[in-house]
C-alpha cells in the first residue's frame, strides 16, 4: 500500500484563498483516484503562502481489473443494428461472443476486459487534470505559457512511496516536470532539497523554516502573541479572522510587539483596532487596567540578526503615519460634530441612495417620519426617535467613515455624543443598522428599536415601491436580511407593531420619492445641484404629500427642454394612480414576503411551517409577536397527548360537515339544539362545548392562547365519545341536521384559536 | 551584522541611479520619461502599448507622474501632486522575476536578511486603460514599497505572452530607505555636496503653485474644450487609411493617437481636481478615455511593433 505526496509550489497565494484551495486539492485528487478505481486509507491537505500540499496514506498500488459485458442484438438482426453495436463498442464482429438464449436464438455479447492500471499512471492523469481545471476564484497566465494558476506555478513534487522507497510519478504540466524536490523559506533557507516521505518532508521543511500546517502556525502566532503581551502585563484582543489571515501570509511566523505612541491613545479603541487590522494586519493589545488599546502585535515572516528590531521600528513608523491620518480625521470630524453636523447632513443631499428613490437625505426624511410613527408602538419618545433618525446616518459623510466604512454607526455614536445629543440618540446612531446577521445582537433601547425598524422598513418599502424584489438567489439589496432584522427586532423585544399600517406609511413615502425622482431625473443634467433640489422640493406640498398639479405644470413647461428627453408620461400616470388609490396590494405582497421569512426563521426555532399557516389565517396576522405567541401555544398543545387526538376529532368533524354541506348545498351553521340530542354522549358534548366557548373567546381576546388551547383540549374526550356513540348521517333528517349543526359548533369554536385545517398529519 | 547594507544610499537620486544600473545589468533598456503629463508610469507607451503583441520587451524608466487631486501645497509629509515612479516592464515575464525584484531591493539597501519583505495580494486594475492584472503589493516592514503585476489584459486585449510589471513609488520608498519623515526634508543629491539640495528645495514651490492651479486656477472651460479636442483628434488620427501616399509605406498613427488619449486622461484628472465632475459624470468620462485607449490598442496591434509574430512550426 503506497503513500502519495503532492506539493504544488508557486509564488505567493492570496491568504484568503488558501483554506478552500487545500480542500479543493484534496477533493479533486481523491475523487479522481477513486473514480479511476483506486482506494485509499486517509488524506490530509495543507497550505502555506507558497505551496499546496496533499498527503494520501494507504493508496492501492493498482486499480482492479474490470470486466465489462454488454448485451447486443440477436445474431440474425438486421445488419444496420449489428453495425451500430460494433460502432458503439469499438469491436469487430469476430471479437463478439455468441450465446444461445432460452428461445434457441443466438445473441451477440461484447466483453471488454479492462486490465488493472498502475497507481502512478492514474495519479499522473488525475493530478494533471486537477491542475488544469483547478477552481481558483481568480487565476492568471504568466510568461509565454498557457497554463492558468493563481500565481505562477514553479514546481510540482509528486511521489509514490512504498517499502522499496520513493518514486517520482512521471508527469509534466505545461513544461513543469514533477520531481522529488521542494524549496524552503524564501529568505531563510531558499535552497531546494529532496524528500522521501511525508514525514521527511514535514521535518525538512521545518528545518528550512517552513511550518507546513496553517493550524500550527495559528497556534504559534497566538501563543507567541499572548506571551509577549503577558510579559508586559497586557492582553491580546482576540481576532479569529485576522489570525487565519496572518497565518496565510507567513511560513515562519515571528510575532513582535510594539507600543502605540501616547498621542494616539485618546482615539476611540475601535478606530485604533480597525486601522491596525485593516491597514497593517496588526493584533490589538489592551491594557487590562485602563481598558485602553495601548500596543500592537505584528507577525513577521522571518528571523533577523537584530531579533526583529529593524522590522519593529519600520512597522512602528508606518503605524504612526496611519494613526496620524486617523487622528486628523477624528479631530476634524469632532469639529463638524460639535457644530451640529449640519455640514454632513447637507452633504447627504448629494449622495444618491438609489436613482429611483432619491438621495440619502430623502431617505433620512422618510426614516424620521417612520421612526416617529413606530415610536408610538414601541414605547419610545417620538420626538427623540425622529431626532435620532435625522442624525443616525450623518457619520456617512465623516472622514473617518469615509476611510473605514465598517465603523459606520459606531462613529455616529461618538459624534452624536460630541454634539451633545441625548444618549438614546447616540445609541440609536450606533445600533440602528442592527441586527445585521442571524447572530448579531438586537437593540433593546426603545429609541434604537424605533430607528432600526424604520431604517429596515424604509429599505423594504422602497424597493417594493420600485419593484426590485428579491428573486431566487438574487437579493442585491439584502432585502431578506432586512426583513429578518425586522422580525428579530419585533420578536426579540416583544414589540407590538402592526406591520400593515407601518408598511402603508412607508410605501406612501417611498412611492412619493420615486415619483419625484422620475420627474426630476431627466433634468438632472441640466440643473445645478441646488436648483435641482429646489425643483424636487417644489413637487411636494408642505406636509410632504405630492403636489400633482405642480408636477404637471413643471412637466409642461419643460417639455422638450431637457437635453436628455422628458419624463415618461405613461409611467408617471400609472404611478400617480397607484399612489392616489393607496394600492393595498403592495402592502399585502410585502406582508406575505414577511410571512415567508417568518416561516424560515421559526423553522430554525423548531416551529413547523404548517403551524404558522394555521395562525396566519387568523386576524392580526401582521402583528408578529401575537402571531408567534399563538404559534408557540399551538406547537406546545400539539406536543401534549390530547393535542393530536383533538386535531383528529376536529378534522373528522370538519370532513363530515364539509362533505354534507357540499352534498346538501347548505351551510350547517344554524344553532344545534340539545333537545334533539339522543344519547348521553351527545348531551355531554353540548355542555362541554358551552364550557369551552365560554373560556376560549375571552382567553383569545386576552391573548392567553395557552388557556384557550387548554380549554380546547378538554373537548377531546367528549368529541371522541360522541363519534363513538352516534352516527351523524342517520335516517332521521331532523336528528341529522342537528348533529351537523353540532359539528359546526366544534369547527367554529376550534377555529377561534387557529385554522386547524391547515395543520398537516 | 549590524549595517543595513554594505553601502547605504545617501540621497533620493542615488536610489534612482542604483535602480537604473541594477535593471540595466539585468538587461533592460533604460528609457527616459515620456514627455507628456501622465498619472502613472503605466501610461508610458513603453508599458501600455508594448505589453501588447508577441515581441519580447524589457524596459525600465523613471516616470514623473501627476495626480492633481493629491496636491497638498507641499505640506503633507508624503502626498504630492507630482511625484516619481520607477517602472520595469518585461515581456514575457521571466520565471525569476520575484528574485530579480528582491535583488533590486538589496541594491538600494533593503536587505531581506534584516527586513520583513512580504508579497500581499493586490490585484491591479486601470479602468481608464481597460487593463487588469494579478499580483501583489510588496510590503517592507509593513510599508508598501512596490506594486508587482502580471498583466492579463491591456486596452481590452489579452496579453499573450504576459508582461511582468514592477512599479516603485520612489519618494515613499526613498523616505523609508533614508529614514526621512517629511518628503520635503529628503536629500535630493548628496548631502555632502557643495550645493546640497533637498526635495523641498526643488519641489516645495512647484507643489504650492500646482496645488493652487489644480484646485482653483485651471480654466475648466478650457479643460473641457481640450478634452473634447483630444478625444476627437485621437479618433481622427485613427481614421486615416493605413497607406501613406507620401512615403508609400503603411503607417498607422497609433502612437500619435495614443498621445491624445493620454492628454484626455490628464485633462479629466484636472477637471476632477477642479471639482466640476459629478459622481454620475465621472463614470461617463472614464468610459470615454477607456474607449480611446482601446482604439489605440486595436490600432497598435496592427502595427509592426504590436503584431503577433508569425508562428513557425
Amino acid at each position: 500500500m503506497p503513500d502519495l505526496l503532492i506539493e504544488l509550489f508557486s509564488e505567493e497565494i492570496p491568504a484568503r484563498m488558501q483554506a478552500k484551495a487545500r480542500e479543493d486539492l484534496k477533493k479533486m485528487v481523491t475523487d479522481g483516484l477513486v473514480e479511476a478505481g483506486l482506494t485509499y486509507a486517509s488524506a490530509g491537505a495543507f497550505s502555506t503562502p507558497r505551496r499546496l500540499t496533499l498527503t494520501i496514506d494507504g493508496l492501492t498500488a493498482e486499480s482492479r481489473a474490470l470486466r465489462e459485458e454488454r448485451k447486443g442484438p440477436r445474431a440474425d438482426a438486421p445488419a444496420a443494428a449489428i453495425d451500430g453495436f460494433l460502432r458503439a463498442t469499438g469491436l469487430t464482429l469476430d471479437q463478439l461472443e455468441r450465446r444461445e438464449d432460452k428461445k434457441g436464438g443466438v445473441t451477440l455479447f461484447a466483453v471488454v476486459e479492462k486490465p488493472g492500471r498502475k497507481a502512478a499512471q492514474i495519479v499522473a492523469e488525475v493530478l494533471d487534470a486537477t491542475i488544469r481545471t483547478f477552481p481558483w476564484p481568480k487565476s492568471m497566465r504568466w510568461g509565454a505559457g498557457a497554463l492558468r494558476w493563481v500565481r505562477p506555478l514553479h514546481s510540482i513534487l509528486c511521489l509514490l512511496i512504498d517499502e522499496a522507497g520513493a518514486t517520482v510519478v512521471p508527469l509534466t504540466v505545461d513544461g513543469i516536470e514533477a520531481a522529488n524536490t521542494t524549496a524552503g523559506h524564501r529568505f531563510l533557507a531558499p535552497a531546494r532539497f529532496a524528500v522521501t516521505s511525508f514525514d521527511d518532508y514535514v521535518v525538512k521543511l521545518k528545518r528550512a523554516h517552513v511550518v507546513l500546517d496553517a493550524a500550527e502556525r495559528e497556534a504559534a502566532i497566538w501563543q507567541g502573541a499572548q506571551n509577549l503581551a503577558f510579559a508586559a502585563g497586557l492582553e491580546v484582543v482576540e481576532d479569529r479572522a485576522l489570525l487565519t489571515e496572518v497565518a496565510g501570509l507567513v511560513e515562519w511566523p515571528v510575532p513582535l510587539m510594539g507600543r502605540i505612541a501616547e498621542d494616539f491613545l485618546h482615539l476611540p479603541p475601535e478606530v485604533l483596532q480597525t486601522s491596525m487590522r485593516e491597514h497593517q494586519k496588526f493584533f490589538s493589545v489592551r491594557n487590562p487596567r485602563s481598558g485602553r488599546i495601548e500596543g500592537f502585535i505584528t507577525v513577521a515572516n522571518t528571523e533577523t540578526a537584530d531579533h526583529g528590531a529593524t522590522i519593529l521600528k519600520g512597522n512602528q513608523k508606518v503605524l504612526s503615519a496611519r494613526l496620524s491620518d486617523a487622528r486628523f480625521f477624528w479631530e476634524n470630524d469632532l469639529r463638524v460634530a460639535k457644530a451640529g453636523m449640519t455640514e454632513w447632513l447637507g452633504g447627504l443631499k448629494s449622495v444618491t441612495f438609489h436613482n429611483k428613490l432619491g438621495s440619502q437625505a430623502d431617505r433620512i426624511d422618510r426614516i424620521a417620519a417612520l421612526a416617529e410613527h413606530i415610536a408610538h408602538l414601541v414605547d419610545a419618545d417620538p420626538a427623540l426617535a425622529a431626532q435620532a433618525a435625522r442624525v443616525a446616518k450623518a457619520d456617512l459623510r465623516s472622514a473617518m467613515v469615509g476611510e473605514f466604512p465598517e465603523l459606520q454607526g459606531l462613529m455616529g455614536m461618538y459624534y452624536a455624543r460630541a454634539a451633545g445629543l441625548p444618549e438614546p440618540v447616540a445609541l440609536a446612531a450606533r445600533d440602528h443598522y442592527a441586527p445585521l446577521g442571524p447572530s448579531d445582537t438586537v437593540p433593546t433601547d426603545p429609541v434604537s428599536i424605533a430607528v432600526a425598524l424604520a431604517d429596515k422598513i424604509d429599505t423594504l418599502t422602497g424597493f417594493w415601491a420600485i419593484d426590485e424584489k428579491p428573486t431566487g438567489s438574487k437579493d442585491p439589496f439584502a432585502l431578506r436580511r432586512a426583513a429578518l432584522g425586522v422580525i428579530r427586532l419585533v420578536l426579540g423585544n416583544g414589540s407590538r407593531v402592526n406591520l400593515r399600517g407601518t408598511f402603508a406609511t412607508g410605501l406612501t413615502q417611498t412611492r412619493g420619492d420615486n415619483f419625484v425622482e422620475i420627474y426630476a431625473r431627466p433634468f438632472a443634467f441640466d440643473f445645478e445641484p441646488n436648483d435641482l433640489e429646489l425643483y424636487r422640493r417644489s413637487l411636494r406640498t408642505k406636509d410632504g404629500w405630492i403636489d400633482f398639479s405642480a408636477a404637471e405644470k413643471i412637466l409642461h413647461n419643460f417639455q422638450g427642454y431637457s437635453s436628455y428627453g422628458s419624463a415618461p408620461e405613461d409611467q408617471i400616470e400609472q404611478l400617480r394612480k397607484s399612489i392616489v388609490s393607496g394600492s393595498p396590494e403592495l402592502t399585502n405582497d410585502l406582508l406575505s414576503f414577511f410571512h415567508d421569512r417568518l416561516k424560515v426563521y421559526l423553522k430554525d426555532q423548531g416551529i413547523r411551517h404548517d403551524l404558522i399557516d394555521a395562525c396566519l389565517a387568523m386576524a392580526g396576522n401582521d402583528d408578529l409577536t401575537l402571531l408567534v405567541k399563538r404559534a408557540e401555544a399551538l406547537a406546545a398543545f400539539l406536543k401534549t397527548e390530547d393535542g393530536p387526538n383533538l386535531l383528529a376529532g376536529f378534522k373528522r368533524a370538519n370532513t363530515i360537515l364539509t362533505q354534507a354541506e357540499q352534498k346538501d348545498g347548505v351551510e350547517y351553521s344554524y344553532g344545534a339544539d340539545i333537545k334533539f340530542a339522543e344519547t348521553a354522549e351527545e348531551r355531554d358534548l353540548f355542555h362541554k362545548l358551552d364550557l369551552a366557548e365560554a373560556t376560549i373567546a375571552p382567553a383569545v381576546a386576552r391573548e392567553d392562547f395557552n388557556e384557550a388551547m387548554w380549554a380546547m383540549a378538554a373537548l377531546r374526550a367528549p368529541i371522541d365519545a360522541f363519534f363513538e356513540a352516534v352516527q351523524i348521517n342517520t335516517d332521521n333528517p331532523v336528528i341529522r341536521r342537528n348533529r351537523l349543526n353540532l359539528l359546526h359548533r366544534i369547527r367554529a369554536i376550534c377555529s377561534g384559536v387557529a385554522d386547524l385545517t391547515r395543520i398537516e398529519g | 551584522m549590524t549595517a543595513t547594507a554594505p553601502n547605504p544610499p545617501r540621497s533620493f537620486q542615488e536610489i534612482i541611479l542604483r535602480l537604473q544600473s541594477y535593471w540595466a545589468a539585468q538587461g533592460c533598456a533604460i528609457l527616459q520619461p515620456y514627455d507628456m503629463e501622465v498619472g502613472a508610469g503605466t501610461f508610458h507607451p513603453a508599458t501600455t502599448l508594448r505589453s501588447l503583441g508577441t515581441k519580447p520587451w524589457a524596459a525600465a524608466y523613471v516616470q514623473p507622474s501627476r495626480r492633481p487631486t493629491d496636491g497638498r501645497y507641499g505640506e503633507n509629509p508624503n502626498r504630492l501632486q507630482h511625484y516619481y515612479q520607477y517602472q520595469v516592464i518585461i515581456k514575457p515575464s521571466p520565471p525569476n522575476l520575484q528574485d530579480l525584484y528582491l535583488g533590486s531591493l538589496r541594491a538600494i539597501g533593503l536587505d531581506p536578511a534584516l527586513h520583513d519583505i512580504r508579497f500581499v495580494e493586490d490585484d491591479w486594475e486601470s479602468p481608464t486603460l481597460g487593463a487588469w492584472g494579478l499580483g501583489w503589493e510588496i510590503w517592507c516592514d509593513g510599508m508598501e514599497v512596490s506594486q508587482f503585476t502580471y498583466f492579463q489584459q491591456v486596452g481590452g486585449h489579452d496579453c499573450r505572452p504576459v508582461s511582468g510589471e514592477l512599479t516603485y513609488g520612489l519618494e515613499r520608498l526613498a523616505m523609508y530607505v533614508l529614514g526621512i519623515d517629511h518628503v520635503m526634508n529628503m536629500p535630493f543629491n548628496d548631502p555632502q555636496a557643495p550645493i546640497a539640495l533637498t526635495y523641498g528645495d526643488i519641489f516645495r514651490q512647484t507643489e504650492e503653485e500646482y496645488s493652487r492651479h489644480n484646485f482653483d486656477g485651471a480654466s475648466t472651460e478650457m479643460l473641457l474644450r481640450h478634452f473634447e479636442d483630444a478625444e476627437a483628434e485621437c479618433q481622427r488620427l485613427l481614421d486615416f487609411a493605413p497607406e501613406d501616399p507620401k512615403s508609400g509605406k503603411r503607417i498607422i498613427m497609433a502612437h500619435p493617437a495614443y498621445d491624445q488619449c493620454i492628454k484626455a486622461s490628464h485633462l479629466f484628472n484636472l477637471l476632477d481636481a477642479r471639482g466640476v465632475i459629478s459622481v454620475t459624470e465621472r463614470q461617463a468620462y472614464i468610459g470615454r478615455v477607456r474607449a480611446l485607449a482601446k482604439k489605440c490598442a486595436d490600432a497598435f496591434r496592427l502595427t509592426e511593433a504590436g503584431r503577433d509574430a508569425e508562428v513557425t512550426a
